[in-house]
């Protein structure tokens, strides 16, 4: 992956000219072609500062430009934080972090999602809750005086199997 | 229907009934002294968060379905964890304010025979210490002065943000409300460099290291002023600095013993309930020597 700052080359033929309009008839993309670039995105990054390699302006530049390949097939948009600062900081109110949030939904129809991401999904289709409250928690909350609670969220359950029907 | 300000939904989400007891006994423990009535709901279930990275949809549906939970009884709902709390203010602020995706949403709960009408408001643990309890209500409780104790606050970053969701409770760029709670029970709040940055918990699932390093970043800044403890609102970040430290420690073979508590752990101290009442026996990094400190200024 480049390194922030560092002029790279792309070619024109990798760009998707229909992806920025697919972006901006969505709810998520208002605003984002006012970036002008001045980074205060990723300067402001808890991220970026410890991994150079994930740049909040480097994906709205790739927004701009079109490279739906690099951004929904790469690892770069996976490593955000999803702490918000980019989206509070943005001068021109670029919801930056919902943005990602949505390019991650979107890598994620393209089969590109870290398993952690995609174990968490299965839990919940599963069992409605990411962590099972057996016998066992339920022993160790009754002792110290915390009420006992249902193994699995059943009815969480029952509205994700609807919704795919 | 006027809803009654210290009653609430306890929302406790996924990681805290099996992950953070202690967090839940403290809370549960102050909000009784504090007279705010906790409401059990068996059915609620995950917020949604997890899924909001790979499946926006599904994460709307699991938190509607978990609004209209707390509609059914008449109740506003009080969350613990900052990712739920978030999670479920910001699917009560686009039901609230766009009708097609309510209706769209509700076609799919009537699947379940359940419909979102609204507005059902969600607040933070912290956020009804400070507006439905009050300062001096706080006050009115404490039998033991903190003074002296120095804790550096981490307000972590779904407890106040996005913002655009939260209509205008505290201030992400100067978040206040954490401290002023802390300074009501006379606890010294330290500040610290970076204070605003994440605890890293989100990246946790795609990049360990990654992960790790910004919370080891914050732990190095904590330490830097000589804070007693760290005070947070929410059990990831909880994970990161408190469960995570041995492990930050070992890979970096730096020192930090810092304790790491919850806000109500604190506020528990003051309110002088004994150490297994606030499941401080249950926090990794020991407060033990936190504690006996205070005891010393008690007996002084």
């Amino acid at each position: 992956m480049t390194q922030a700052g560092q002029m790279r080359k792309f070619a024109l033929r990798d760009v998707d000219p229909d992806f920025i309009k697919e972006l901006e008839a969505s709810e998520f993309f208002g605003a984002f072609r006012g970036c002008y670039a001045c980074g205060t995105c990723t300067a402001g990054c808890p991220v970026h500062r410890v991994n150079s390699s994930y740049n909040p302006l480097r994906i709205m530049r790739m927004l701009v430009f079109g490279m739906r390949e690099e951004l929904l097939k790469g690892e770069m948009i996976w490593l955000c934080s999803d702490c918000y600062t980019c989206q509070e900081n943005c001068p021109m109110e670029v919801k930056i972090t919902d943005i990602i949030n949505h390019l991650k939904n979107l890598a994620t129809r393209e089969n590109n999602i870290p398993i952690g991401v995609s174990t968490q999904k299965k839990l919940l289709k599963d069992q409605g809750k990411i962590y099972i409250i057996d016998e066992f928690d339920n022993k160790k909350r009754s002792k110290v005086g915390l009420p006992s609670l249902p193994e699995m969220g059943e009815e969480a359950k029952r509205l994700l199997k609807v919704r795919q029907s | 229907m006027e809803k009654n300000p210290m009653k609430y939904a306890l929302f406790l989400g996924c990681t805290i009934p099996a992950r953070a007891r202690n967090y839940e006994l403290s809370a549960r423990a102050v909000a009784s002294r504090l007279g705010v009535e906790l409401v059990d709901i068996e059915e609620f279930a995950c917020c949604g968060f997890p899924l909001e990275a790979s499946d926006e949809t599904g994460c709307l549906l699991l938190g509607a379905m978990n609004l209209c939970l707390a509609e059914e009884k008449g109740l506003d709902i009080c969350a613990l964890c900052s990712a739920c709390a978030s999670m479920l203010t910001k699917t009560a602020y686009h039901l609230d304010h766009d009708r097609n995706l309510k209706r769209r949403v509700n076609t799919y709960l009537s699947g379940i025979g359940k419909q979102y009408e609204g507005p059902v408001k969600v607040k933070h643990f912290a956020r009804v210490l400070l507006e439905d309890v009050g300062l001096e209500r706080i006050k009115g409780v404490v039998k033991r002065d903190l003074m002296g104790l120095k804790a550096a606050t981490h307000y972590g970053c779904h407890y106040l943000k996005p913002s655009y969701i939260y209509e205008g409770f505290d201030d992400p760029q100067d978040a206040q409300t954490l401290e002023r709670i802390l300074e009501a029970v006379g606890v010294e709040n330290v500040q610290y460099r970076r204070k605003k940055d994440c605890c890293g918990g989100p990246v946790l699932l795609t990049d360990e290291e990654v992960a790790l390093k910004v919370a080891e970043e914050k732990l190095r800044n904590v330490r830097e002023v000589g804070a007693d403890c760290m005070n947070l609102v929410c059990p990831f970040c909880s994970l990161m600095f408190d469960a995570n430290q041995k492990g930050i420690e070992a890979k970096s073979g730096d020192e930090f013993n810092t304790p790491v508590l919850y806000l109500p752990q604190i506020l528990g101290l003051a309110m002088g309930f004994d150490r297994k009442e606030l499941g401080l026996n249950l926090n990794s990094v020991s407060t033990k020597e936190l504690e006996s400190t205070l005891e010393g200024k008690d007996s002084a």
